[in-house]
């Protein structure tokens, strides 16, 4: 078949999206904009990498840190939040096989997140507002270096993919607990202890155990799903703070002054808020997703199930207590709280995070000998990334190391990159292949040797730009700065290389999942669906 | 006495360490999941639980192990009962950073305090040598107490930087040579002049 044939129809007649579901196509929905959103992330990240090599001339400094604003609130609510939560939209019903509360809702989560993202990132593009993502007080709502406007624009966005955030966190639940029609009634409350794990602590003190209600991965998902909706919550909060600023003292001339709001106060409680995505999102989904792939990979059921579902619980009693860990080197921040939740509270995410890993090994052990399919071989990448990043960050966490690693490369690179790039990013690309035929009705992927080649690009790329970036944060180079004399060249240059490569492994993957839908196939996802149904597929799964 | 040079360049030789034998081991275990071959159907739960026991004892041992060997850490967290020598005011306005004196010199292996104050944003103190490495630093926080207790065992000249981002008009909040230490037996020889 030639070539444009193939890019239209896809591989082998591509994705023929008369035949899906209303809830397939809206897990594509996810998939897809998230998808395009870390393409945009991927390019925004060069473009930081070349200029911290020599400043770019079509871009200003402050325009460079209007980029390194929206750099990670694009990769991660425009891309992890929207791959991810398509996929749990999709996989809560699935796994429970009972049909999703509201597709309505379902729908407008993935328009509003989309469409939010593209409002905060446009002032960025526009007007240059730039306070990162850390936005310290007073700095977000500093009229005299950003326009009123831009920040209204920017929490205007955020409010927007906050909402579909709530959005996505009532339809899990409400997924989870309901009876739906014409089913004899569930029991909710029962169904509620299981998913947070209520049930799995009660069980360590009970002779004999009840039974779970709800499967391993729901389990999870609910768990992060509470993280996802207490972080809205406070970003939400910090957001409609940054507006009365805005458009009080910007727009409407008041006197508000910026010491009414104490900053350490407001720092302790946006980290509290922050942390929650980076605990309640990125390690409890994570370990959830690695479950699921570990038992949909081994055909098996979990090693120590009932410990995995406590150490989620506990994941999520840390992921409250551990915001600390981010004002180690603040010095009004009481050496109580630095210790006990910075120090030892952190340590325990190594703990649960090994526990994790030790599970997963171990359930595909004894499966063996399997075959090194894509959605293996990129599992078995994303707990490279967090054996890798994990350690990195209990290493940060410590008062004598924060002192002089605190907002240097390596923060960013060995422990946040790797992280995100290596641990979530690639976990994500399993989930992708897992659920590629569920999705799309079997459609067959266009090139192995461009999975493969995905796989290396990626793999080697991440690690490598997050270890560059490691070493000139160790030589001292600072994150959220600039260098004008080439001061840690031989390691940028090194880390842009390694930042081409994944960039490169993406332009390869998008390539080879478009050659397999094919174009139609694409955007007829976006049409309405012909399939009058609330299940997942047109035959539930056996 | 250990100094951020030493820290650092032992965190950067255990790491990379680590991180080989983590994509080795991972490397291994890929090549040996496709191979044929029963594996053990049980995993005794003692093996679990002593995995489990030494990821408590790394990760709680770190701080162990730096209380006793890092320096700084017991000035931090003793500090309110330790006397310094010499307090020096450190005004932060406008992305500027201003010092009471053109030049802060400071007397050898005697505490000293940094004393930030920030009149209007978050900015960041950091002291670092001329080679660039960093000696420490601390968060400046609007209107809060920032003052950082820091002990010089080494003879040098240092600069100061913000290491916080304040917006696109902090990212060079610098002051050249703005520290000298001088009293001391040896040199800091990244940070001689």
């Amino acid at each position: 078949m030639s070539f444009m044939k193939t890019l239209i129809n896809g591989n082998d007649g591509g994705l023929k999206h008369e035949g899906m579901t209303p809830m397939q196509k809206i897990a594509m929905r996810f998939v897809v904009i998230g998808l395009l959103y870390y393409g945009l992330s991927a390019i925004e990240g060069m473009l930081m990498r070349m200029y911290e090599i020599t400043p770019l001339p079509f871009i200003d400094e402050t325009h460079f840190f209007s980029i390194m604003t929206v750099h990670p609130m694009v990769g991660i609510f425009g891309s992890s939040y929207m791959i991810v939560f398509g996929a749990f939209l999709f996989l809560t019903p699935y796994l429970m096989e009972k049909p999703i509360y509201s597709l309505k809702m379902a729908n407008w989560s993935w328009i509003t997140i989309g469409s939010g993202t593209f409002v905060m990132w446009l002032a960025g593009f526009l007007f240059s507002y730039a306070p990162l993502y850390t936005m310290y007080w007073p700095l977000p709502a500093d009229s005299e270096q950003f326009s009123a406007i831009g920040g209204i624009v920017y929490i205007l966005g955020i409010v927007s993919i906050m909402i579909g955030t709530f959005l996505y966190t009532y339809n899990i639940f409400k997924t989870i607990i309901y009876t739906p029609d014409g089913w004899e009634q569930q029991p909710s409350m029962g169904l509620l202890k299981s998913a947070l794990g209520i049930t799995a602590i009660a069980n360590f003190f009970r002779k004999k155990d009840t039974k779970h209600l709800v499967p391993l991965p729901i389990a999870a998902i609910a768990r992060g799903t509470i993280d996802v909706g207490l972080n809205a919550i406070v970003i939400m909060t910090a957001g409609v703070l940054i507006l009365i600023y805005f458009i009080g003292s910007g727009l409407m001339g008041l006197n508000l002054e910026h010491s009414w709001v104490d900053a350490l106060l407001y720092k302790n409680m946006f980290w509290w808020g922050l942390d929650l995505v980076a605990d309640g999102l990125v390690l409890i989904f994570v370990a959830g997703t690695w479950y699921l792939l570990a038992m949909l990979i081994s055909g098996k059921d979990l090693y120590m199930q009932n410990i995995a579902r406590a150490a989620l619980f506990v994941e999520m009693v840390v992921s409250w207590t551990v915001w600390s860990h981010h004002l180690m080197s603040d010095q009004g921040q009481s050496n109580f709280l630095k210790v006990l939740s910075g120090e030892v509270v952190t340590a325990f995410e190594l703990v649960t995070q090994g526990i994790a890993v030790f599970i997963v090994l171990t359930t595909l052990y004894k499966a063996k000998p399997l075959k090194m399919t894509n959605e293996l071989k990129f599992l078995l990448g994303g707990i490279l990334g967090f054996m890798l990043a994990v350690p990195a960050g209990i290493i940060q966490a410590d008062l004598g190391m924060n002192r002089i690693l605190h907002n240097t490369q390596w923060v960013i690179g060995n422990h946040a990159h790797v992280a995100i790039l290596v641990g979530l990013t690639m976990t994500l690309y399993s989930a992708i292949y897992v659920l590629f035929p569920i999705l799309t009705n079997g459609v067959k992927l266009y090139s192995q040797k461009l999975a493969n080649a995905h796989f290396w690009l990626h793999l080697v790329g991440g690690i490598g730009m997050g270890a560059f970036m490691g070493m000139a944060g160790i030589d001292g180079m600072l994150r959220r700065t600039i260098y004008h004399n080439g001061e840690y060249n031989t390691y940028m240059i090194l880390a842009g290389i390694c930042g081409a490569m994944m960039l490169l492994a993406f332009v390869i993957f998008m390539y080879n999942i478009i050659m397999s839908i094919g174009l139609k196939g694409l955007f007829g996802i976006y049409k309405k669906a012909q399939i009058d149904t609330n299940n997942c597929l047109t035959q539930q799964k056996d | 006495m250990a100094d951020s040079v030493d820290v650092l360049s032992t965190l950067k030789l255990v790491y990379t360490i680590y991180a080989l034998a983590a994509i080795s081991l991972i490397g291994w275990y890929a090549y040996r999941i496709t191979q044929d071959g029963e594996s053990k159907k049980v995993v005794k739960p003692v093996y679990f639980w002593s995995y489990v026991s030494v990821l408590v004892v790394i990760g709680t041992g770190l701080h162990f192990l730096t209380f006793n060997v890092v320096p700084w850490v017991p000035i931090d967290l003793d500090r309110a009962n330790i006397k310094s020598e010499k307090t020096f005011k450190i005004t932060y306005e406008n992305h500027k950073i201003v010092l009471e004196e053109p030049q802060l010199q400071v007397p050898c292996n005697e505490y000293v305090v940094f004393d930030a104050y920030s009149n209007d944003l978050t900015y960041g103190f950091g002291i670092f040598r001329q080679d660039h490495t960093m000696v420490t630093q601390m968060q400046v926080v609007a209107d809060n107490r920032n003052d950082l207790m820091w002990k010089f065992l080494k003879n040098g000249t240092y600069y100061i930087r913000s290491t916080e981002y304040s917006g696109p008009k902090g990212t060079q909040m610098i002051i050249e040579d703005a520290i000298v230490v001088s009293g001391c037996q040896e040199d800091d020889i990244r940070s001689m002049k």
